[in-house]
């Protein structure tokens, strides 16, 4: 091998970089988080349902806020019909954030983990006491 | 032709699709082909990225060639182009940052036109603009997606999202790079398939990466806008491989099995095919030498010192015959 300090340097970056985020991680691994539903108000439920079903809350509720925001702000419509045909009032304050008062073991637990910043809050204040 | 040249690729891609969408869709093959495809094509790519840069650097150089794009450094009157043709070792250094980081090479590009019985040469940067667009936008998704990897996210990552993301369109947010590299690698292809030159000269070889790279990018914004996936599930995967305790999370959906078969495709492949220009820019005689070549003397690598057969040898060899033959002799 010619130029042999070199070439192993150049290849000792590109390992290093390569290889960053299992140095980075050395080994311990995180587990997926669990939101809580753990609030009186969902306890008081008798049939524990959020607006739509959960799997499509899991994975598109960030859209479906999105919507709804243009709904109720652009749109003037406060009035959501879900699948089922129920009719929902549109507010993260008052339908929202009513069962799932708690942001840091509901909202937070996933968002930090995803390293995700909603700017949710921008406008409306955590039930909990306000984010300052 | 643009069967073997075209369409080939453009299948074996869509053949790479189809089987992710095949294997998202039963779940008893989730971890495997997730978590160990994953595995076999990180190695892959780290072990053959090396093997091949080795192999590079077994091959001598014997002299300098670099290739010249400038005056060389002669006599002091005459006007020396130091980064285009440099003599110094900070010389190159700075030719070879200008060729990684900004891609000088491809900013020197010309188009010659005849026009009206003229031959003219005029500059044209669209190939250096797709490129360098389409380079720093993967670069920087590449860098986003730690996030998925490793706990806790650091911040240059974090930040580099907001910055990419700073727009808020929708919700998730736009990336710009999304955007960007989308637009890049559609424009690089459209080069490949409408200017006769160019797709005269492309093979099999240059639109795979191409169509690949694309279809990555259509599978990935798809699963962010379209077909949404559960990302803190996709997080533990991508978390758990990365430290060694691999989990496979159930309900991710079949997009996501998708955009893991041809990123998986495209790493795997990148050791055996010009993708490999990545480690090839910095083993480049003609960019990473300077042009010493008469200032200093340049041995050959592989020669070998000769064999010198001196005249007291010689004599020694045929003193017998030369005594007999009445020749002078040096020594008797």
């Amino acid at each position: 091998m010619y130029d042999r300090g070199k070439v192993i340097a150049g290849l000792v970056i590109f390992a290093i970089i390569f290889l960053f985020p299992f140095i980075y991680n050395h080994g311990s691994a995180s587990p997926q988080p669990k939101p809580s539903l753990d609030t009186p108000a969902i306890k008081a439920l008798s049939q524990k349902k959020c607006v739509e079903d959960k799997q499509f809350m899991i994975t598109t509720h960030m859209q479906f806020l999105n919507d709804w925001r243009d709904q109720a702000l652009r749109d003037g419509n406060r009035w959501y019909v879900n699948k089922e045909g129920k009719k929902v009032w549109i507010s993260l304050q008052n339908t929202c954030l009513k069962c799932h008062s708690n942001k840091k073991e509901f909202c937070d637990k996933c968002h930090n983990y995803a390293a995700v910043d909603p700017y949710c809050w921008d406008c409306h204040i955590d039930p909990n006491g306000s984010k300052l | 032709m643009i069967a073997q040249r075209i369409i080939f690729p453009l299948g074996v891609v869509l053949a790479i699709v189809v089987l992710g969408l095949i294997v998202g869709s039963i779940p008893a093959l989730h971890g495997l082909f997730s978590v160990g495809l994953i595995y076999v094509a990180f190695a892959v790519f780290f072990f053959g990225f090396i093997a091949k840069v080795v192999n590079w650097a077994k091959s001598p150089v014997p002299f300098r060639i670099p290739t010249t794009a400038g005056q060389e450094f002669s006599l002091p009157w005459i006007k020396w182009s130091k980064i285009d043709n440099p003599s110094t070792t900070g010389g190159v250094i700075l030719r070879m940052f200008f060729e990684v980081c900004l891609f000088r090479s491809l900013f020197r590009n010309m188009r010659t036109d005849l026009r009206s019985g003229w031959l003219i040469h005029s500059p044209t940067k669209w190939l250096w603009l797709l490129a360098l667009g389409f380079h720093y936008s993967f670069l920087i998704i590449a860098i986003r997606h730690l996030r998925l990897f490793v706990q806790p996210v650091p911040g240059f990552v974090e930040l580099l999202d907001k910055v990419d993301g700073m727009f808020q369109i929708g919700i998730p947010p736009i990336y710009l790079t999304d955007i960007l590299i989308l637009l890049c690698v559609t424009g690089l292809l459209l080069r490949r398939l409408f200017l006769p030159k160019v797709r005269f000269i492309s093979l099999a070889a240059d639109y795979f990466p191409l169509f690949l790279i694309l279809g990555i990018v259509i599978s990935g914004l798809l699963m962010r806008f379209v077909f949404r996936v559960d990302i803190t599930a996709v997080k533990a995967l991508a978390n758990g491989i990365a430290s060694f305790h691999p989990v496979v999370p159930e309900g991710i959906g079949a997009i996501f099995f998708v955009h893991v078969a041809l990123v998986c495709a495209l790493i795997a492949y990148f050791p055996f095919s010009k993708l490999m220009h990545m480690g090839g820019i910095f083993m480049s005689p003609t960019r990473n030498l300077a042009n010493t070549t008469r200032m200093a003397y340049h041995e050959n690598p592989w020669r070998k010192p000769p064999k010198f057969h001196s005249y007291e040898e010689y004599e020694d060899m045929y003193r017998d015959y030369m005594k007999e033959a009445g020749l002078p002799l040096e020594r008797e």
